[in-house]
This record gives structure tokens, C-alpha cells and sequence, in this order.
């Protein structure tokens, strides 16, 4: 059989043969791109251990679920198909690029398993898949020139706007897509002239098109076309490859192992440093991140993984506020520090503390842990771990702001962080007439089988000792037999160590941990998220630990609680507390509680579940004077009032202290309340009538 | 530079609920918790921004007893290099003339080219600065917020009433008085403490420093306290009860009313 028309491996660029030129391509092009990831490796070997090797079967299924699977994208359905249909594209394509790279060198190279019938059928597949990829490209420029999604835009306090890499980038896979279907196309073309059978072309697929565009141009034009358009085809696919880790395409190669690596257990901190056990943490030199080269080198890959998709800064609260943090940023900007201080050709200058020159204190002090940007990044990059070693490192630096360190000092000397009295840790469960409606037991001498760990908040807030007060009417309705450790509790700690001062909480937990094993509980409640947050995930060798909405929501379940009808002209929706939906997935169990309120109407607000949206944050947050357009808690209240509600129903102390601070602010007040689920299980309560 | 910073350990006012004791001679001090007196805070922190920006040494000193051994050793984890306790039994009871007799004694034995205070403690009378520099024939300037190092001299600048700032220079050496919000004293946290739990500190007695006994302490003392009282409490404040904007306003008419607005 003549061949129709010459193939690029015996075809003639330029004098040289095919065979070599493509030859010299590819291995010109593959050191390249060995010598840029080994370059873009460097500052890995060089950042702090982190142990992510165990659990691999564990971590295999994430990769099925969230690399493979694209699990994050469709939260958001447009971009999140968009991707699927590409990355899905990219995957079906990756076979048939190869068999293509190799007809360079290689004459009709078959991988093999893809001839015969498998290799018609893989054929239609790739050529239907490079369609939709081209045609994906065009709808996601199209995007980007067009509609401009707020959340790619860049603040000027970044730089400049990513626009333009995005679209150079789409450009150059449009065209390798184009190239690929472009070389089919000519040679069936000029097969078909010949009256010769072509390899099939499904309808409507991209190389189909070109094919019918090209019957009637003349054979030498077909021949020009066929080998051109390799040539296109080969220049681009190794121009994108070490083109991708100088920007946001990288994460095509480092997106398996970010997930792969990526963090398994929510709620729980990374330690100061992994590997060094707590009594030798004292020797340890320094504490947290203050040069690039502190970070793990996960932490480093996750910046390199990073898409820019912005889909964490959507999220963050404090970003929405206009605090000057934006987790996306956070990461772009390390990623080009790294780029800058890690250059392709000379040595590594490294060693500037990044605080002061890449982040500014402001930035990290912003973060409320909510964990938003978090259950978002569809690549699992960790954002609290960094914050809080930031914070680690410029608390070891003494660089802490002073709102900040009178209540640090507070916690130091009295336990709590409002510098009052130890002694009076348990004045609320003698306050006012609850003292004779309802004893709380003092765990000092006396026993109980559970423990309720009440923390500062609930123990010395005039308004939230209500909560705590109500948490203890609901234990004691439910025949619980509880008590408070009263003046030998301290902190929890929970927002110390998440400030950075890792120190001062290991001294707390240590305390708190002593004071519940000699109370001889045998479980915990709580009706603190972040205490509950912190004895779960914080603290070893303490007894299970349930947040009071999972007793509540039990015993409505058992029978033991019934409740009396709702007012019929309230309206309610339910805040979640991050620290305890999204940091440990308690969504249902409060919901449970007020759909068992009868006649209770409740509503949704737009963000709910694991997208609800902070309240400010608590602990030492409420002390942190953060610069901001408006507060946090006031854009919660505007989106409880928006979705018809007039009843906020949280189930965290320091929730209600910014909600109730909202409302007001808000100028929602008379509009709006806030009641805890406590608090509002305790008033709809049905007691059983005393015996007549 | 040598710096000597003279802080004293006091009472935590924001963290202590002051009450009387049972014979209305002080305060009921149970379960009471003792810090650093702000203003010196913030004067060794000058002294370690002075000394970071021109070299030299920070020497923090203290006269009382081995309770007082924890604000040197915050100051000290703060960066101070060295610390000091000036303690006898002969000290006890000093009033702000022994006190500063006591530092006179200290600082003669060494060769500071700064001397720096509070600008008073919690619990006294914004005194001994000023003796210690009549004492020891240096100037003294008082209620200094700047400090600008130039050779032999300082440029400084010091708070006068309303808030207005007032320039000077001053020879070296000399003590000064610092004014609180001078800076942003760094953070110490307890790793920071423990660092340095087992450097030594220096203890001078009476002996040591060539101090008469009968010149400080309690014999000695001119001035002495009587009585300790807390001010009755006063009328509550003014609740204002009309509605949103009408309390806006009379606020704001308040504050103008006592100078607030201008």
C-alpha cells in the first residue's frame, strides 16, 4: 500500500529528518522539564518533616474520592463541570498524547492493548474528549473575558490580575487540542481522496469538522497541514509541560500528591514539630513558622498545588469583612516567594522572616480557624495548621498584639482570660434564684459519673452563664448525675494554642486534664463547642467527650425530653458553631432539636452546614481588635434576616456573644434575637407536673 | 549603651478585684496576682529597642525579696541580659527616698550611661526617678515618650498635658521617667520564662552595696502610710432611654459638653 500522505518520523523539516528532529524535542524537552521540577523541589527538602505516610489505604480513597472523583467541585456547578469535563478530558487524552509522541520517532506506534477494536473505540472516546476539552477552553475564556467571576479577581493590595496567564494557558491546551485533531483530520482527508479507508472520525468531534472542512483542499496542502500540525502539536505539549510549575497548571502534576498527603484528621492541630515529643518540646530552638523554610514540606506542595480558583477567599469571613486576609493569597504569595528566592538558575536565598515582608501580622492574626476556605479547596490544601504556626512563630517572637497579651497573661496567672477571680469560677451556679431551683454539684469531694466542662466563657460572662445555667437544668431534667470541677477548672485552651501560645496551653491542658481524671467522671458534656473541640482533639486521656446538642438531640430521641409547642409568629434558622459542624460534622442533631419543637417554623439561611459562615470568632478573637470594613457577626445576622428568620438559634457561647453584638450593630434589634439551643430546650421544655 | 531599667513588682490592678482587708489597712490579698508594673514594661522595652538599634547591654534591677526574682525574670525573657535583686532586711519598709538611696548605692558601683523607670508604679508616687537622678547629680527628664540616641546626648521627647509633646535634649548619663505607649512591649509567654529559669541572678545586700542601714528601711522612713481607703461608690452612671437616634444625639452632646468632641 503507497502511503496516502508521509508521516512526521520520515517526513523531511528543514532538511533534518523527522525521526531526529522529534527525537530532540522530546528529550530536550523532558530534561527541561526534569531539571524545572527538580529546581521546584529544592525548598521541599528543605522545609520541616511532616509525617504523612500512614493510613495509605485510607488515603488511597481520598485520592478516589477527591483527585479522581473531583468530589469538591461541584460545589460550585458551573466551574466545578467545567473542570470535570476537562480534568476527565485530560485523563482519557494522556494515553492517546503518548501514542502521538511516539509516531515522532516511532512509524505507526500502537500502544499496545489499543489496536484492533479497543483501539477504534479508545479512538472515538479521545476524539470526542478533545472536543469537549477545546470547547471547555473556549467556555472558560469566555468566563473569564466576559462574565469575570468577583472571586478571580484581584484586590490591587495583591498585584496584578491573573487574567491574562489564565488565558495564555487555556490558549495553549485549545491549541494542542486543535493540533492533535488537525493531524487526524489531514491524513483521513487525504486518505479519503484516495478513495483509501480512513481511520473513522465520530460525528461531530472535533477532527469530524476539520475532515469535512478539508476534502477538497489539494493533497500537498494536506501534507503541509499534517506535518505542521504535529510539529505544533509536539512544541506545545512540551512547552505546557515546563511551562505548568511556573504558575497555577502545576497542580496537573502535584494535585495526586496533594491529596494524597493531604491532612486526615479535621479539628486536630499539627504539633509544634513533628516528631519531637512533648517533654523535649522545651529544647526545641524555636517555635513555628518564621522563615519560608519553617513550613512542612507539604505545606510548601500545597502552595505549589494551589489553583487560584479562589473558592477559599469566597468563602472566608474574614475576608467577606475586609480584614486583610485572603487564604488564597496567603498561599499565592508564598508560592511566589518561592519562586523569587528559589530561581531556576543560581543558588537559593532564603532565611527572611516572612511576616513583615510577605504576610503582614495583621493578615495572620485575621483568621478565625472557622475553616471555611478549608471544606472548599477542592485540592485539600491546609490552611489553619500554617496560620497557627505563623502565629506560633511571632508569639515565640514576643510580636503579639497588645489586645492580646493582657488576656494571655490573664489566662497565665488566673486560668481564664478575663483576669478574674479563680475562686469565683462557679458563682453562676449560685447566682440569682437558680441556686435554689437547680444544685449543681462541686466535683471537689463530691462525685459524678459526667463531668460538665463549662469554661470561662460560661462560667464569668453575665450573659452566657444563662447557657451554662440552662445546660445544667437540661442535664438534671434528663436524670443526669453531673457536676463542675467549679474553681479547679481552667481554660480550655482551645483558642490559646490556636493563637500560637502553645506553651501556655499545654500548661492549661495539662491542669484541666489532672483536675478531670481526680474528678473520676467517666464522661464529659459540654455546651461549648470549642471546649468540646478542644477536649476531643486537643486533649489525651480524658474521658469521651459529647456537646450538649448530641444529649439534647438523644434524649428527644429516648422519649426523656418532649417539648410545648413553638410560638407560631417566630421564625427560626440555625447557625452552625464551625467548631462544631464543620470542624466535627455535628450538622443533624440540632436541626433534630428544633424539628421536634412542634409547630417550630425553621429556615435555612443562604450558607448553612459545612458553608456556614463564622460568627466573628471566639475566644481570644473577641479580644483581637481586627481591622475591618464591617464585622463578621453582622454579615450572619443580615443573611439570618435575609432568609425570613427572626430567631437565630445557635449552639455556642461565643456565637452569641457576636450575634447578640450583630444584631444590635445591624440595627436589627426587635427584629431579630438570638437564643441558644440550650437555652431554647430549657424554655420549651415540658416538666412533668409534681405529683398531685 | 548600658542601660539600667529599675522595675518593681505590683499588685495586677486589672486582674485583682481591690478590696480592704478586715482592718482598713490595705488590701485583701489572697488569692492576689502580682505582675510587673506596666510603665517599667514598657521602659525595658525601650531600653532593648535603644540597644538593638545601638548596641550595649540591658541591666534590669529590683529592690524587695525573692517574690520579686519573677518580674526580673520576665524582664529578663524579654532580652534583658542581666537582672538584679537588691534585697536586705534592712530594706524593708523603705519609703520612695530609701528606695532610691538603695539604686544610688547599685548604680555607683557600675557604669550606666542610661538609667531608666517607670513613669510611676501602681502603688506610688512617681518619686523615686527623680531622687535617684538628684542623688546621683545626673538629669532627669520625666513622662519621656521618645527616645532618639545622638553622641553624648539624647534627642527626647516628653508628654505634657493635653497630650502635647515637648522636644529636648539631654546629656549622658542620665535617668529618665518613661511614659507608657512609648512603644508596643513584646510578648513573653511562658517558654520564654523558662529559658530563662536558671540564669543567675545577681544579689547585692546592704553590705555589698556600702548602704548605712540606718539611712533606708523602716527607721529610716519619713514618709508613712495611714490609712487605705476605696472611694464610696458614686451616683451610677446616667442611663440614657430615648429611643436610637435621640440617644446618639445626647451622647454626642455629652461628650462635647466635657471636651471630648472638638
Amino acid at each position: 500500500m503507497v502511503e496516502a500522505i508521509q508521516s512526521p518520523a520520515h517526513a523531511t523539516y528543514w532538511l533534518v529528518q523527522g525521526r531526529l528532529l522529534f527525537l530532540i524535542i522530546y528529550l530536550l524537552g523532558t530534561a527541561c522539564f526534569s531539571y524545572i521540577v527538580a529546581r521546584r523541589l529544592q525548598p521541599l527538602f528543605r522545609g520541616e518533616r511532616d509525617f504523612r505516610l500512614d493510613q495509605p489505604f485510607r488515603r488511597l480513597g481520598r485520592v478516589l474520592q477527591f483527585w479522581l472523583g473531583q468530589w469538591k467541585h461541584p460545589r460550585y456547578r458551573m466551574a466545578g463541570t467545567i473542570h470535570l469535563l476537562i480534568f476527565a478530558g485530560f485523563l482519557i487524552l494522556a494515553t492517546r498524547a503518548f501514542s502521538v509522541l511516539a509516531l515522532g520517532v516511532s512509524d505507526g506506534f500502537v500502544i499496545p492493548g489499543l489496536s484492533g477494536k479497543a483501539g477504534h473505540i479508545y479512538g472515538i472516546v479521545a476524539d470526542y474528549a478533545s472536543t469537549v476539552v477545546l470547547f471547555c477552553m473556549v467556555v472558560a475564556a469566555i468566563r473569564r473575558v466576559a462574565f469575570k467571576p468577583a472571586r478571580y479577581a484581584v484586590p490591587a493590595r495583591y498585584g496584578k490580575g491573573h487574567s491574562a496567564d489564565a488565558i495564555f494557558l487555556l490558549a495553549l491546551i485549545a491549541i494542542l487540542m486543535a493540533a492533535d485533531s488537525l493531524f487526524e483530520a489531514s491524513q483521513a482527508a487525504a486518505l479519503w481522496q484516495q478513495g483509501q479507508t480512513a481511520e473513522f472520525l465520530p460525528v461531530l468531534s472535533l477532527p469530524w469538522m476539520l475532515n469535512k472542512a478539508l476534502l477538497s483542499t489539494s493533497l500537498p496542502m494536506l501534507q503541509s497541514l499534517h506535518l505542521g500540525a504535529y510539529l505544533i502539536h509536539d512544541l506545545t505539549f512540551f512547552f505546557l509541560l515546563c511551562y505548568r510549575p511556573f504558575g497555577i497548571q502545576f497542580h496537573v502534576e502535584t494535585s495526586l500528591f496533594s491529596v494524597f498527603f493531604a491532612k486526615l484528621d479535621r479539628g486536630k492541630l499539627k504539633p509544634v514539630k513533628w516528631g519531637i515529643p512533648d517533654e523535649r518540646l522545651d529544647q526545641v530552638k524555636s517555635f513555628g513558622v518564621k522563615t519560608f523554610e519553617d513550613f512542612t514540606w507539604k505545606h510548601m506542595l500545597d502552595f505549589y498545588s494551589c489553583a487560584d480558583c479562589g473558592r477559599c477567599s469566597d468563602n472566608c469571613p474574614s475576608n467577606a469583612a475586609g480584614r486583610p486576609l485572603s487564604p488564597r493569597f496567603l498561599t499565592i504569595k508564598a508560592r511566589d516567594y518561592t519562586f523569587l528566592h528559589y530561581p531556576m538558575f543560581g543558588s537559593a536565598k532564603n532565611g527572611q522572616p516572612l511576616v513583615g515582608s510577605v504576610y503582614s501580622e495583621d493578615e495572620i492574626w485575621s483568621c478565625t480557624t472557622c475553616g471555611a476556605c478549608e471544606v472548599e479547596c477542592p485540592l485539600l490544601v491546609e490552611y489553619i495548621d500554617k496560620i497557627v504556626d505563623l502565629r506560633r512563630g511571632l508569639v515565640d517572637e514576643g510580636n503579639v498584639p497588645q489586645s492580646l497579651q493582657k488576656p494571655l497573661k490573664a489566662l497565665e496567672s488566673r486560668g481564664n482570660p478575663y483576669g478574674k477571680m479563680t475562686k469565683k469560677r462557679a458563682d453562676w451556679v449560685s447566682a440569682g434564684n437558680f441556686g435554689q431551683t437547680c444544685r449543681v454539684k462541686v466535683l471537689n469531694g463530691e462525685s459524678a459519673g459526667t463531668l460538665y466542662f463549662v469554661d470561662s466563657i460560661t462560667s464569668y460572662d453575665d450573659r452566657i452563664q444563662a447557657i451554662g445555667q440552662a445546660t445544667a437544668k437540661i442535664l438534671r431534667h434528663v436524670g443526669e448525675d453531673f457536676g463542675i470541677l467549679g474553681a479547679a477548672e481552667k481554660d480550655s485552651g482551645h483558642e490559646v494554642r490556636r493563637f500560637g501560645e502553645e506553651t501556655l496551653f499545654r500548661a492549661l491542658r495539662d491542669h484541666n486534664t489532672q483536675a478531670i481524671r481526680e474528678s473520676g467522671a467517666q464522661r464529659i458534656v459540654t455546651s461549648d463547642p470549642h471546649a468540646f473541640n478542644a477536649l476531643k482533639h486537643d486533649y489525651k486521656d480524658v474521658p469521651p467527650v459529647e456537646h450538649i446538642s448530641q444529649v439534647i438531640a438523644r434524649e428527644v430521641k429516648s422519649g426523656r425530653i418532649k417539648f410545648h409547642p413553638a410560638e407560631n409568629d417566630k421564625v427560626y434558622t440555625y447557625h452552625d458553631p464551625c467548631y462544631l459542624g464543620r470542624h466535627n460534622q455535628i450538622y443533624d442533631d440540632p436541626r433534630n432539636v428544633l424539628d421536634a419543637i412542634p409547630g417550630l417554623k425553621r429556615v435555612e439561611m443562604r450558607r448553612s452546614r459545612d458553608r456556614s459562615f463564622c460568627c466573628g470568632g471566639g475566644g481570644l478573637m473577641l479580644f483581637y481588635e481586627a481591622k475591618e470594613e464591617e464585622r463578621i457577626g453582622v454579615k450572619r445576622v443580615r443573611m439570618a434576616a435575609e432568609a425570613g428568620a427572626n430567631v437565630i438559634v445557635t449552639a455556642c457561647p461565643y456565637c452569641m456573644v457576636n450575634l447578640e453584638d450583630a444584631i444590635k450593630v445591624a440595627g436589627l434589634e426587635g427584629k431579630v434575637t438570638a437564643i441558644d439551643l440550650a437555652e431554647l430546650t430549657d424554655q420549651q421544655l415540658v416538666r412533668e407536673r409534681p405529683a398531685a | 549603651m548600658e542601660i539600667l531599667v529599675c522595675v518593681k513588682r505590683v499588685l495586677d490592678t486589672s486582674e485583682n478585684e481591690i478590696e480592704l482587708n478586715r482592718e482598713g489597712t490595705g488590701i485583701e490579698l489572697d488569692e492576689a496576682v502580682y505582675s510587673i508594673n506596666e510603665p517599667d514594661n514598657y521602659a525595658v522595652e525601650e531600653a532593648l529597642q535603644i540597644v538593638a538599634r545601638v548596641g550595649g547591654k540591658v541591666t534590669v534591677v529590683t529592690v524587695g525579696g525573692e517574690d520579686d526574682e519573677e518580674v526580673l525574670r520576665r524582664e529578663m525573657a524579654m532580652g534583658a541580659q542581666q537582672g538584679v535583686l537588691l534585697s536586705d532586711a534592712a530594706f524593708n519598709g523603705s519609703d520612695a527616698k530609701g528606695v532610691a538611696t538603695i539604686l544610688k548605692s547599685f548604680v555607683q558601683k557600675g557604669a550606666y550611661h542610661l538609667i531608666l523607670t517607670g513613669v510611676q508604679a501602681d502603688d506610688g508616687g512617681a518619686q523615686v526617678g527623680g531622687m535617684l537622678a538628684a542623688m546621683l547629680d545626673y538629669p532627669f527628664a520625666s513622662l519621656v515618650n521618645s527616645i532618639e540616641v545622638l553622641p553624648g546626648k539624647l534627642k527626647i521627647s516628653r508628654e505634657i498635658e493635653g497630650g502635647n509633646r515637648e522636644i529636648n535634649e539631654i546629656e549622658l548619663p542620665c535617668v529618665l521617667s518613661i511614659q507608657t505607649g512609648i512603644n508596643e512591649p513584646r510578648y513573653v509567654g511562658m517558654r520564654g520564662i523558662r529559658a530563662v529559669a536558671s540564669v543567675p541572678i545577681s544579689t547585692y545586700g546592704a553590705s555589698e552595696l556600702q548602704i548605712d542601714p540606718g539611712t533606708v528601711g523602716k527607721l529610716a522612713a519619713k514618709v508613712k502610710r495611714l490609712d487605705y481607703f476605696v472611694p464610696t461608690l458614686g451616683k451610677g452612671a446616667e442611663m440614657l432611654d430615648g429611643g436610637r437616634e435621640d440617644n446618639v444625639e445626647r451622647v454626642t452632646e455629652l461628650i462635647a459638653a466635657k471636651g471630648g468632641l472638638r
